[in-house]
Parts: C-alpha cells; sequence; structure tokens
C-alpha cells in the first residue's frame, strides 16, 4: 500500500469525531479511563451493599426495596440479591477495571508516545475496540433489570449453576444469559486491542528505540497484550459454548443424571464440569496477570524516576516480564487442587506455580535495589507506587500458601483466598492506576492534581485497604467460606463477626476516601495547576512533548532515540537524568 | 518519610496477629491434620521472615534515601545480586512445595485400607445426605425417578431391590473414631464441596462424577460441614454436622436407624 496514511492522521473536526468516535489513541485512551472510573464506583458501591448484608443480614434499609422491590421486597435483601451482587462486583471489577484502565487507558495513551509513534498501528481497530467494551458494559449492567436479576453463580461462573438455566435459581435465567453475552463481547474487544497493542510495538518503535531501550511499561503493555490476545480467545470459545449449552440444549459443560428442583434433567448428557473450569483458568490465570503486569510496569518506572535512579537490573525485570507471561499460561490448575480433577496433576501445577513465585520476588527485589542509594522524591504518584510494593508482598506471600496443594485443602475457597486476591490483583493493580493517574495526569489534561489531598487520600487508602483485607487471612484460616450471604446460622462463623464489622467499617472509611480522589481529580481538570512539559525530570519520550501533546503527538517530527529509559544522576551529566532522546553521550554505561 | 513508620507499624501489627493466634484453626482430630499443621507452621515461618524483612528493607529505604539534597548514586544493578536473590528463592519456594507433597500424597494417593467404611454422600441444592451400606455390605440400588427428598428419600432407593432395603440414610454425617473411613461423592445438581475444618480436608463433589476421599478421625466430637463451593442462593445454609463416636456407639447407632 503505497497511499499515505497521513490522510487518516489528519487532526479530526467537529465534536463526535474529535470527542466520540475518535481515532486519536489518547482521546480513547482517556475514554477507556473514564468507563474504568465508572465502574469501579458501580463495583465498589456493590461490593460496600454486600459487606453491609454480611454483619446486617436481616437489616430492613426503606430504599433496597425501592431498588430490588422482588430481591428486596420490604428493604430486606435476599441471599439471591447479596450473591448477585457479589457476581457483579467481580465481574466488573476484573473485567471493566482491572484489565480495561491499566491496559487499555494508560496503555492506549502512553504506548505510542513512549515508543515514538503517531498512533496505535490501527485506528479504527482501536476506535471498534473501545466502543464494543461500551456495550460489552452496558449488556452487563442490563442483567440487573431484568426478570431474575442478575446472575448469582458468582464471576467464574462455574456450570451446571451457569449452565442448566433459570432452575438453578433466579437471576439464572435472562441474568446469567445477559452476563455470558457481555463477555463475550467483551472478549471481541480485547482481542482487537491486543492486536493493536501487538502491531505497534513490534512496528511502530522510533529510529533508536530498541526493544531493550523500551521503558518497563511498554513493555508490560506488550506483555499483557499477548496475554490477551491468547487467554481471551479461550474465554470466547468457551463462553460460546456455555450459551449453546443453555440456548440450543448441547452439554459441552453438562452431566447426564441430573435432578435440579425436582425436576429430572433429560435433555443433558456427557458434558464435563471440569471443562469449564479448566477453560475457564486457562483464560483466568493469565487475566491476573494481565490486571497486575501494567502496576508492575508504572511502579518500576515510577521507583526509578522519583528515587532519581536507573531501574535496578532493567534486563533481569524484562526477563522477569517475559517469564511471567510465559509461565502465566502453565498454572490454572493451581485453581482446581479441589475439583476433582486428577490429583497428580495437582503437583505440575503447584511446581509451576511457586516457579511463577520466582520472577516476582525477583522483580520486589530490583524495586528495593532501585530506591537502594536514592534520593527520593516523595510526590504522591511515588506515594502510590511505594505502597504497590508493600502491597504486592503482602499479597503475593499468601501465594505461598495457596499455591500448595497440600495447604490448599484448608484454604480453596475461604476467606484466605478472597484476602490474597484482593490484596495483589485488587489493590496492588489498584495502586498502580492511582500512580498512574498522579504521575500521567499532567501530561494528559496540561493540569496538575493537588499534592496536599493526594497524599491524604493516598495515606487514608493504604491503611483502609490493610484494615480491609488483612483480617480476612485471619478469618480464612478459622474456616470461615466464601461467597455466604450470612454467618449467623454456623455458631464458628457467628463468633467471627465482630471480625467481620471491623472489615465492613473499614470498607466504608476506604470508600468515604475515595471521594477525596474524585473531587482532586474534577477539581484539577477545572482548576489545576498548569502543568509543564515535564514536570517530574523524567527521561520518557511523553515528557519531550507539550502537556497536553498536540493531535500528532510529535507535531509530525520524528523522534530519535539515544539513551535508555533511565539514565538518572548520571555521573558527569548536567542535569540529574538525561532524555531518551538527548544527543549521544559517553556519560551512560547502557 | 512518614511511609516508613506506616509500613513498619502495619507490618508489626499483622505479626502480632499472626503470633497471638488470636484467630486461628480449630485443634486437629486426625493423623493428617497433625502433618498439616506443622506444614503450615513451616510455611509460615519461612514466608513471615520474608514479608517482615521485604516490609522493613522497604521502610527502611524510604526511610534512609528519602530525598537530602545528596546525588543519587548511579547504578544498572548488580548480575550476582540477581544470581543469588533468584537461587535462593527457587530453592526456598521449590523446597517448601516438596515438603508438602507427603501430605497431598496422604490424601489423595494412599489407597484406603480394603476395611474402610464406606459411605455415600449426597450433595443437593442445599442439603446433605449419607448412605450406609446395611448388613449386606452392599448399597442397593437407586434410580432418580424415585427421589422423594420430603419422603425420606433422597437418593431414590428402591424398595424392589434387596440390597437396598437395608440401606442407612442419615442427614448428619456419624463415624467410629479410630477406623479408616472411605467417602464416595455425588452431587445431583450443581457443584458442591465437603469441607470439615477439623479433618483439614476438603474436596469438590461435581456431578457427573464420584469423587473418593478417605480418612481416619480419632477425637470424638461433633464437627460443622459447611458446604464450599458457590452452588445458589441457599449456599451458605447448606450444612450439616459430622459426630465422630465411639465404635460402640456408633454400631447402637446403625442398629437404631435400621429399625427405623
Amino acid at each position: 500500500m503505497s497511499a499515505p496514511t497521513h490522510s487518516a492522521h489528519a487532526a479530526p473536526q467537529g465534536f463526535i469525531r474529535k470527542y466520540v468516535f475518535s481515532l486519536d489513541h489518547k482521546v480513547i485512551g482517556i475514554q477507556y479511563y473514564f468507563l474504568g472510573l465508572f465502574s469501579v464506583f458501580i463495583g465498589m458501591a456493590l461490593s460496600l451493599l454486600m459487606r453491609f448484608h454480611m454483619v446486617y443480614p436481616e437489616a430492613k434499609v426503606a430504599w433496597f426495596s425501592k431498588l430490588w422491590p422482588t430481591a428486596a421486597a420490604g428493604g430486606m435483601m435476599t441471599p439471591e440479591l447479596y450473591l448477585s451482587l457479589m457476581t457483579m462486583h467481580g465481574t466488573i471489577m476484573v473485567f471493566f477495571v482491572l484489565t480495561t484502565v491499566p491496559q487499555s487507558g494508560f496503555g492506549n495513551y502512553f504506548l505510542p508516545i513512549q515508543i515514538g509513534a503517531e498512533d496505535m498501528a490501527f485506528p479504527v481497530l482501536n476506535m471498534m475496540s473501545f466502543w464494543t467494551t461500551f456495550v460489552a458494559l452496558v449488556v452487563m449492567v442490563a442483567a440487573f433489570f431484568v426478570e431474575g436479576g442478575a446472575p448469582l453463580a458468582g464471576w467464574t461462573a462455574y456450570p451446571p449453576l451457569s449452565g442448566a438455566g433459570r432452575i438453578t435459581g433466579p437471576g439464572e435465567g435472562m441474568g446469567q444469559t445477559l452476563w455470558i453475552t457481555s463477555i463475550a463481547i467483551f472478549c471481541g474487544a480485547s482481542l482487537m486491542g491486543a492486536i493493536n497493542f501487538i502491531a505497534t510495538t513490534v512496528d511502530l518503535r522510533c529510529k533508536g528505540m530498541r526493544l531493550m531501550r523500551m521503558p518497563l511499561t511498554c513493555w508490560t503493555w506488550l506483555v499483557t497484550a499477548i496475554l490477551a490476545l491468547l487467554g481471551f480467545a479461550v474465554l470466547l470459545a468457551a463462553g460460546l459454548l456455555l450459551i449453546l449449552d443453555r440456548s440450543v440444549g448441547t452439554s459441552f459443560f453438562i452431566p447426564g443424571g441430573l435432578l435440579i428442583s425436582d425436576q429430572i434433567i433429560t435433555n443433558h448428557k456427557g458434558g464435563s464440569p471440569l471443562l469449564w473450569q479448566h477453560l475457564f483458568w486457562f483464560f483466568g490465570h493469565p487475566e491476573v496477570y494481565i490486571a497486575i503486569l501494567p502496576g508492575m510496569g508504572v511502579t518500576s518506572h515510577l521507583l526509578a524516576t522519583f528515587s532519581r535512579k536507573p531501574v535496578f537490573g532493567y534486563k533481569a525485570m524484562v526477563y522477569a516480564i517475559l517469564s511471567i507471561g510465559f509461565l502465566g499460561f502453565l498454572v490454572w490448575g493451581h485453581h482446581m487442587f479441589m475439583s476433582g480433577m486428577n490429583p497428580y496433576s495437582a503437583m505440575a501445577f503447584s511446581l509451576l506455580t511457586m516457579c511463577i513465585g520466582v520472577p516476582s520476588a525477583i522483580k520486589t527485589f530490583n524495586w528495593i535495589g532501585t530506591l537502594w542509594g536514592g534520593k527520593i522524591h516523595f510526590d504522591t504518584a511515588m506515594m502510590f507506587s511505594l505502597g504497590f510494593v508493600s502491597l504486592f508482598v503482602t499479597g503475593g506471600i499468601s501465594g505461598i500458601f495457596l499455591g500448595q496443594p497440600a495447604l490448599d485443602l484448608y484454604f480453596h475457597d475461604t476467606y484466605f483466598v478472597v484476602g490474597h486476591f484482593h490484596m495483589i490483583m485488587g489493590v496492588a493493580a489498584i495502586f498502580g492506576m492511582f500512580a498512574g493517574t498522579f504521575y500521567w495526569f499532567p501530561k494528559m489534561f496540561g493540569k496538575m492534581m493537588n499534592e496536599t489531598l493526594g497524599k491524604i487520600h493516598f495515606y487514608g487508602t493504604f491503611i483502609g485497604v490493610y484494615a480491609i483485607f488483612t483480617p480476612m487471612h485471619f478469618v480464612g484460616m478459622a474456616g470461615n467460606p466464601r461467597r455466604y450471604s450470612d454467618f449467623s446460622n454456623i455458631e464458628y462463623l457467628a463468633n467471627l463477626m465482630p471480625v467481620h464489622k471491623f472489615m465492613t467499617h473499614a470498607a466504608y472509611f476506604t470508600a468515604a476516601i475515595q471521594i477525596l480522589f474524585l473531587i482532586n481529580l474534577f477539581w484539577s481538570l477545572w482548576k489545576g495547576k498548569k502543568a509543564p512539559m515535564n514536570p517530574w525530570n523524567s527521561t520518557s519520550l511523553e515528557w519531550t512533548i507539550p502537556s497536553p501533546p498536540p493531535f500528532d503527538n510529535f507535531a509530525g517530527v520524528h523522534p530519535v532515540v539515544n539513551h535508555g529509559p533511565y539514565e538518572f544522576s548520571v555521573p558527569g551529566a548536567a542535569e540529574d537524568y538525561i532524555m531518551q532522546t538527548a544527543p549521544p553521550s559517553q556519560q551512560t554505561t547502557e | 518519610m512518614l511511609l516508613a513508620p506506616v509500613v513498619w507499624i502495619l507490618t508489626v501489627i499483622i505479626a502480632y496477629f499472626f503470633a497471638a493466634k488470636v484467630w486461628w484453626f480449630p485443634p486437629p482430630i486426625n493423623a493428617h491434620g497433625i502433618a498439616y499443621d506443622e506444614q503450615f507452621a513451616r510455611t509460615l515461618w519461612v514466608t513471615g521472615i520474608i514479608f517482615v524483612l521485604a516490609q522493613f528493607a522497604l521502610g527502611w529505604v524510604i526511610f534512609r534515601y528519602r530525598n537530602d539534597g545528596k546525588r543519587a548514586s548511579y547504578s544498572h544493578g548488580n548480575n550476582r545480586l540477581e544470581t543469588v536473590w533468584t537461587s535462593a528463592t527457587a530453592l526456598l519456594f521449590l523446597g517448601l512445595v516438596l515438603a508438602g507433597t507427603k501430605i497431598w500424597a496422604s490424601v489423595h494417593f494412599d489407597a484406603p485400607p480394603a476395611d474402610a467404611i464406606p459411605i455415600e454422600v449426597l450433595g443437593k441444592q442445599f442439603a446433605w445426605s449419607f448412605r450406609y451400606p446395611g448388613p449386606d455390605g452392599k448399597f442397593g440400588r437407586t434410580d432418580l425417578k424415585l427421589v422423594n427428598d420430603s419422603g425420606g428419600n433422597p437418593f431414590g432407593l428402591d424398595e424392589k431391590d434387596a440390597a437396598s432395603k437395608d440401606d442407612i440414610v442419615s442427614a448428619s454425617l456419624k463415624i467410629p473414631a479410630g477406623k479408616p473411613i472411605k467417602l464416595i461423592m455425588h452431587s445431583r445438581d450443581v457443584i458442591h464441596n465437603f469441607f470439615v475444618r477439623e479433618l483439614r480436608m476438603k474436596q469438590d463433589i461435581v456431578p457427573g462424577m464420584e469423587i473418593p476421599m478417605s480418612f481416619t478421625a480419632d477425637t470424638l466430637g461433633t464437627y460443622e460441614v459447611p458446604c464450599s463451593e458457590l452452588c445458589g442462593l441457599g449456599h451458605f445454609q447448606m450444612r450439616t454436622t459430622m459426630q465422630v463416636m465411639s465404635p460402640d456407639d456408633f454400631e447402637k447407632w446403625k442398629i437404631e436407624k435400621a429399625q427405623k
């Protein structure tokens, strides 16, 4: 194709082409960010309702009955309503927040700029990917409003509970159908995004931007895209099979000989519930790395920038990211130690699971190595990165218990697991997003965020999340099962109620603190101090262009890269940082 | 800077609650449970040391290397250090998992002795049922069409079959202490999970599959069996108990139950 591609890149005119159906990766990145922001507050609201119900299962709240006339008739939440809130909390958080913001949001905005490209490789595909995600969100939220309400089978949707239709419970009719449809649409969107990220990184790097000169953020976005490409393809297939089981009576996942709600099921025979679990977790485990890898990239990037030191062991970091990506596809079975699969395979999966702990530990050591001997500036963006390291250690270490099938014999399906994954893929990943927000906001919107509000928000959130999720490990050790809407009818669980009350109040507190973030975000958008081109004295390419950047990023100039991404405090250099695009010099020891 | 003491204090609080065992496992009632607790303690020591060291190191670098006007040192890393901590972590993690394999093996690979008492476990939304073979030692024929939960026939026992007639059906699990037990687990609708904290054992019960689980419980008492796999709106109510009785009491219970 010899036709100039520039015509596609001319700045668009008119509101719709500029802000709604935009082809500009920066606008699309911001669209993803706000889609994620909307979703995270929905997800958080659902979690608060759950935490309320767990500690006051009998409470009657007038507006509950207005919101849910049948599922909360008289104002008292039913167990099925609790389970549907739980299902939707998990689903919205995993898909529309953790998958969306770090990768599609920040990655879309900053991958092309950090590698010196004008846009993503396929701008139209990029726009389609966003709007497909939007449709998926609409379909997902619609599940709340259909007869029977949202599904109650959890974000993992294990059949037969999710596959046999309305008879397994309210929400398992139309609600579950919409849920699977939404997930299938989301898979399509993610596949489009993944192809785009990979092509962009491979093809559009500017002159001098060798792979080993890419910021670690770009490495994590690339590997995340590869994981998404392979993982979502399998989830899409699994989702379609589940839709077929539900709607046309196939039996991929449903065995014969079932008796549900006093009805003998005659139209299913020969399916395997474990097949779904294998397919789901073949996606599901890489998914946790999809959520956390970009956060690791941002953390590495920010720790170097704000401690004014090169990343300790850049190559080791790249190899760690690659091995996490590779091993991430070999460990799905550790979610299935108790599932009834062949117990011999548990041995293999547990050994591989311990192997994946090694690159994660390498990253932690290298983060502390980066800080060691540094000159640390405590801007809010840096605070969240430091918080990320602490949470990553805490959340990672409980994985050493769960990765052993022997110990999982007790911990599986207890709150110990809930505490573990919330610490690491929930809040650690969200700390990565907060760090990215405070760091890149000036570039994205040309305004600075408020540091004082930011610090208060940081400390409140940091202490708050520890207060919510640490006690979950303890009630898990006491044998508290997950996904119980009410603990009052089992004596040993009723005794744990004070701990649950503490966690619920910690959740209220932490949620309230998030209002400060919203105020900071929108107030800074409106009234924030004007941002200079490079407020943090960073080295990567996005800081060589105005804040916010012009439409084609580099205003027609093709940047040339001469340095690695983390040349801070180079002896003999005039400043304590050397931009990647600075002229070649003898001082760096890349 | 303030972050350093915050991280340290949080670390101390968490370490305290683990050391003080404020919320903890109930005591084990079988040999496997004792071995389990040893492996847990081993893992807790290793991870606890890593946890405290890592958090203190993080606090330390935050405190020590705060911006005091001096220039940061210029270093791209240290390959020897990378090698050392990579191999150390790998050895530690793999060592831990290998130390636990015996426990997993004893639960899953060792066949139960021939004289183990077979008990069939049935999970359904949202109740448990247990079936013991009668004096003939055989489980009789069942048929889904004959299932009658309110009529006391959750298994669908076929009265026409002699082997079925003497089967004992119970809503809670009764077992004799010190005798090997072999559970044969079924579900008739969705996935459930059989879990007894004091046994330190858990197993999904999957429709369409027959999953065995064997153990020997030593301590008399009554223990909770909470369903531990999401099975629908009544999941939290799907509970029963496991009563460990003296072998004499168990025989008496069986005779009484058979007469009813």
